[in-house]
């Protein structure tokens, strides 16, 4: 079953704050896990492999480097579920 | 034709280990000591990994030096006579030498010449390793009594420009006595290796590089996300095995001891393994920093020694790192 992109960022806000704590308001699309959410490398893995559990996709470790935004993850998210 | 008929050493039931010995650098080196070259800070290092110091070993104090010191202690609280060793495995890949290995100069020091001796390379899964060889040797009746040791001088491979591993490790060397039980004491290893992933922790160069003046010294580096990724999610598949293989449930163990890799990596694998309250988790990394294969018996050695947790009980080892290379079994705990 393919997820909306409004159902993956709903999805992937949960799973930021719930290894993050940081509010689900204020994932948002246009937000760089780095420099606006503060999030680094090992906690970004988790929300990967978390992502990846729950929307049945894969996302190699060489392509989350190029996960800069919310908006990043989201649409990868999208277009690998195709 | 008759099958020929060979003798076989008399069997051992069970092994368990008698003793832990450990030795540690001696410069306690803090966060603030190695931020500047790294760009960071002893907040951003404490946030990242756990360590608030690590041992180092100066000049003065060498790999041999520790690994002696380990093994001595184990030696003696073993209540055995060096002599009664009939095989030394140390586990090690900072011994700087090809040839001849740091077991058989180890064996010689500590009086078990002429016991086999033998260095096993497998980097952080090298003391799980050593104890599965050496529950091997002591149940077919190779060996009486075995002595494992893990130990690194890591300070004399790392860049201190590095980011992505040099600020974690540490030396140290830490010892083990195995021998004959009359009750399980070690369970079967659950082990492996995946090398697909052989560049995922290595040295920077090789040595014929280096000969040949197209890189400078060797020094230790990682991809820190594939590797948090295969330590979490790949180990916590491993540790599942090793209780299952034993016939044990998560509730049943006094400690988990992993390699120290990373306090992040150490607290994720407590999360999926959902081990209750009453489980000691090994934190030996906060003082002591990453010393690759010396890690978990320093690590099991202090909870022994502070009385966070009593002989007798049982403890999960699971080791993992460069290769890459892994391996788990449950101990009673000395």
């Amino acid at each position: 079953m393919a997820f909306s992109q409004a159902e993956v960022l709903a999805g992937l806000a949960d799973i930021v704050n719930d290894e993050t704590g940081i509010a689900t308001e204020s994932v948002q699309l246009e937000k760089s896990f780095t420099d606006d959410l503060d999030i680094d490398s090992i906690s970004m893995m988790t929300i990967v492999v978390n992502a990846e559990d729950k929307f049945g996709v894969k996302i190699p470790d060489e392509e989350v480097k190029n996960l800069i935004t919310v908006g990043d993850a989201v649409n990868f998210i999208v277009s690998a579920q195709a | 034709m008759t099958q020929p008929v060979l003798n076989q050493y008399d069997v051992v039931k069970y092994s368990k280990i008698y003793s832990l010995g450990a030795a540690r650098g001696d410069l306690t080196v803090t966060n603030d000591d190695i931020a500047g070259p790294i760009d960071s800070s002893d907040e951003w290092i404490r946030q990242r990994t756990g360590i608030i110091t690590r041992k180092r070993a100066s000049k003065e104090r060498s790999l041999m030096d520790m690994a002696v010191e380990a093994s001595n202690e184990a030696i003696k609280k073993a209540g055995i006579d060096p002599q009664e060793i009939g095989a030394v495995i140390f586990s090690t890949i900072t011994h700087p030498f090809q040839t001849p290995s740091a077991a058989t100069l180890l064996a010689e020091l500590v009086g078990a010449n002429p016991a086999p001796a033998y260095d096993v390379s497998a980097a952080c899964a090298g003391y799980c390793y050593g104890i599965a060889q050496a529950d091997a040797l002591v149940r077919s009746g190779m060996a009486k009594y075995v002595l494992v040791v893990g130990g690194e001088k890591l300070s004399d491979f790392i860049d201190p420009t590095d980011r992505s591993i040099s600020f974690l490790l540490g030396d140290g060397a830490g010892a083990a006595i195995v021998g004959p039980s009359d009750f399980p004491g070690i369970s079967p290893t659950v082990w492996g290796s995946d090398g697909s992933h052989w560049s995922a922790v290595s040295m920077t160069a090789s040595l014929l590089d280096f000969r040949d003046e197209v890189a400078e010294w060797p020094t230790l580096r990682q991809e820190g996300q594939t590797v948090f990724r295969w330590a979490v999610w790949e180990m916590a598949k491993t540790a599942k095995k090793a209780l299952e293989v034993a016939g044990v449930k998560a509730e049943d163990l006094s400690a988990m001891v992993t390699h120290q890799a990373n306090i992040r990596i150490i607290d994720e694998l407590a999360k999926q393994l959902k081990l209750p309250e009453s489980v000691v988790v090994a934190r030996d990394i906060v003082y002591t920093g990453n010393t690759s294969a010396a890690s978990i018996p320093l690590a099991m050695h202090a909870l022994l020694e502070s009385g966070e947790v009593k002989s007798g009980g049982l403890a999960l080892e699971i080791g993992f790192g460069a290769g890459l290379a892994f391996g788990a079994q449950v101990v009673v705990l000395p």
